[in-house]
């Protein structure tokens, strides 16, 4: 499972990258979105892996740590996910906004001659 | 105490709801929504003013709490989140306060009125300015970058046009690739450490494991990486000068301070996480932060002296204040770091004023702005008539006399001379690197001290030169018929900020003595730890056993 999840987070944030450094506004907030996701994956293997481990503690009783995933990563990747997501849609109105006023789609505003 | 216990969350509270509520009011009613922000802004500085006197009063016997700690949702410590406040901090808040009344001032003469919803984003930027300085976790840290960031791009587009846009465009998409570099360094420092707290932090890194150590350096140095893009250290501060020139002027004003955040972050957690008490990690990224910094002053003063524009030419010298700022910091001494805070609050009100100085100077150069402009001049109504002049001698319309002092002054404190505060900052910190072991000890100056002496003195230079040939360029030119149009509430807030630097320089022996407390407790946090570690829970309301 380490390796999975290991080469998941690998393809999304190379290919994250190399979109990211593409010339055109649409293939960037591609790449940007990739990369959140493998940022997503790797705040939650921050946590170690666990299988079928519940977070929140149950009530009453002797509690022991070692029965449980640790719920920390999993509250960080939750606020990670809805400002990621928040920022990438205004991301996307600013892309739009420079494709009507530019007439292209091109991260400088104009075509390389 | 009573309420002076919540005033804490104060400078969180108050513009989040003033924010929301400027929401409700339709845009047609910009003369309330003005008011309902110049209100809370001033609130905002008085509260600033409470939390500097009250973070700065002495504590009653050695073992009281020197630190303001505030507990959101009352859980201890490390296991709840917290609000911080100590000298630094609270001078940060200081001056953002500053920094936003008088940007706040300007805007009122017709920026707030050139698009929607620019009090509301001003609210929130401040919103975000405070939590940044006030919490006491990282990942509250990330959440209040965020919220700062994305208030920062509304205001960065804000007024619109193609060139803001495409630097707007840029600005986002660098942030947003900072913001990734940010989580995967906190979680890293989560995953070897299991704390967020940075008081906690501080406790654990000492105690880790030969192994993990090399983790825990690779999760600071990339968050390190997401705050120097911030900050705009070379070669990671590319994008900075073209944002900040593309910005309205208040709007580049405030953002005077967002490069500050990313220093505030550094020299906060360099200190704290790898002060002279971390064990086998002490001083961990200090030569990078002095060798980084002094490739930023040289290329900040290379780019300076490229300027033709004012605007680029106040976005390079941005670059070379913070480069000076992560030299000292990466220096780790404690005197360079107290003179590095008395230069960074006075530069940072210089550039403030000049971003805002710029905007009224380019006016005259730009008879579209002209129209654009309200009319209604305080000043230089009937200078109209200036062409009778021949050779006796040039009137220089008073208009012109008031901008031109107020530039002389920014040239004065940009360069570093002496009568004003720059000069003052840049001294402390020279004669710091000079005298290693205090004033008057003697002790050996070292090679890279001296190198740092020399970029900064020659950075001084360059924005000398940049400044006295921009300045001969723009007042000494003959004057046509285009004297800019200010009025009193645009000019006012630039000759309140330079006035702050005089007064700064006026009380240099009691600022410089507040610096220097500041200096001490950080690089000694064992008290800042205790007390953030110790903070008492509220009993509730009933009894002390609620969960």
């Amino acid at each position: 499972m380490e390796l999975t999840l290991a080469l998941a987070i690998g393809v999304l944030i190379g290919s994250g990258v190399w979109l990211l450094l593409r010339p055109r506004t649409f293939q960037v907030i591609i790449g940007l979105s990739l990369i959140s996701y493998g940022v997503n994956l790797f705040i939650f293997s921050m946590g170690r892996l666990r299988v079928g481990a519940a977070p929140v503690l149950g009530s009453g009783g002797a509690v022991n740590p070692a029965d449980y995933a640790d719920p920390i990563p999993q509250a960080l990747v939750l606020t990670a996910i809805v400002i990621g997501f928040a920022t990438t849609a205004l991301f996307l109105v600013v892309l739009l906004v420079s494709r009507g006023l530019t007439g292209s789609d091109h991260v400088d505003g104009r075509e390389p001659n | 105490m009573g309420w002076l216990d919540q005033i804490l969350i104060v400078p969180i509270v108050l513009p989040l709801v003033t924010g929301a509520v400027l929401l409700l009011f339709d845009e047609r009613r910009h003369v309330l929504k003005a008011m309902i922000n110049v209100a809370s802004t001033l609130a905002l500085t008085v509260v600033a003013l409470v939390l500097l006197h009250l973070a700065d009063t002495p504590p009653a016997d050695a073992n009281a709490a020197t630190t303001g700690v505030y507990l959101l949702g009352n859980w201890a410590a490390p296991f709840g989140i917290v609000l911080v406040l100590d000298r630094l901090s609270a001078l940060m808040l200081m001056l953002t306060s500053v920094l936003a009344s008088a940007a706040l001032v300007f805007s009122l003469a017709r920026w707030h009125r050139s698009g929607p919803h620019f009090h509301t984003l001003f609210q929130l930027l401040l919103m975000g300015l405070n939590g940044a300085f006030l919490t006491g976790d990282l990942f509250n840290l990330f959440v209040f970058f965020e919220v700062l960031l994305a208030a920062s791009y509304g205001l960065v587009l804000y007024g619109s046009g193609a060139l803001r846009v495409k630097a707007g465009l840029h600005y986002i998409v660098i942030n947003l690739a900072g913001a990734s570099l940010f989580l995967i360094g906190v979680s890293l420092i989560y995953g070897v450490t299991g704390t967020l707290n940075m008081a906690d932090l501080a406790v654990r890194i000492p105690e880790v494991a030969e192994n993990d150590r090399m983790l825990l350096q690779a999760g600071a140095a990339v968050l390190g990486v997401a705050f120097l893009i911030k900050a705009g250290m070379w070669p990671l501060g590319f994008w900075l000068p073209n944002a900040y020139m593309a910005a309205a002027a208040p709007v580049a004003a405030i953002f005077a301070i967002l490069s500050k955040v990313g220093i505030y972050v550094i020299l906060r957690l360099s200190l704290l996480l790898f002060g002279a008490d971390a064990g086998a990690s002490s001083g961990f990224g200090g030569s990078w932060l002095l060798f980084g910094g002094m490739a930023t002053i040289v290329f900040g003063a290379i780019g300076v002296l490229a300027s033709q524009a004012m605007g680029r030419l106040a976005g390079f010298y941005l670059l070379v204040s913070s480069g000076t700022l992560l030299a000292a910091i990466g220096t780790e001494s404690v005197t360079v770091t107290s003179g590095a805070l008395y230069y960074m609050v006075s530069s940072t009100l210089a550039i403030s004023a000049f971003f805002l100085l710029i905007e009224l100077i380019e006016r005259a150069q730009n008879p579209a702005a002209n129209v654009l402009a309200v009319t209604m001049e305080a000043y230089g109504d009937d200078m109209d008539e200036d062409d009778i002049q021949e050779e006796v001698g040039v009137t220089i319309p008073a208009t012109l006399a008031v901008l031109g002092s107020c530039f002389a002054g920014c040239a004065l404190l940009l360069a570093g001379l002496p009568p004003l505060s720059g000069f003052i900052g840049k001294f402390a910190i020279l004669s710091a690197l000079f005298n290693p072991e205090g004033p008057g000890q003697g002790g050996s100056v070292a090679g890279t001290a001296w190198a740092l002496v020399t970029v900064i003195i020659l950075a001084g230079l360059s924005a000398l030169i940049a400044m006295t040939r921009t300045g001969i360029r723009t007042f000494w030119a003959p004057i046509d018929e285009t004297v800019p149009r200010v009025r009193l509430i645009e000019i006012a807030p630039v000759a309140f900020l330079l006035m702050l630097c005089l007064a700064l320089t006026v009380q240099g022996g009691p600022a410089m003595r507040y610096m220097d407390a500041t200096a001490q407790s950080l690089h000694s946090p064992a008290h800042y730890i205790r007390d953030v570690l110790a903070a008492p829970r509220v009993p509730g309301p009933g009894s002390g056993a609620q969960q």
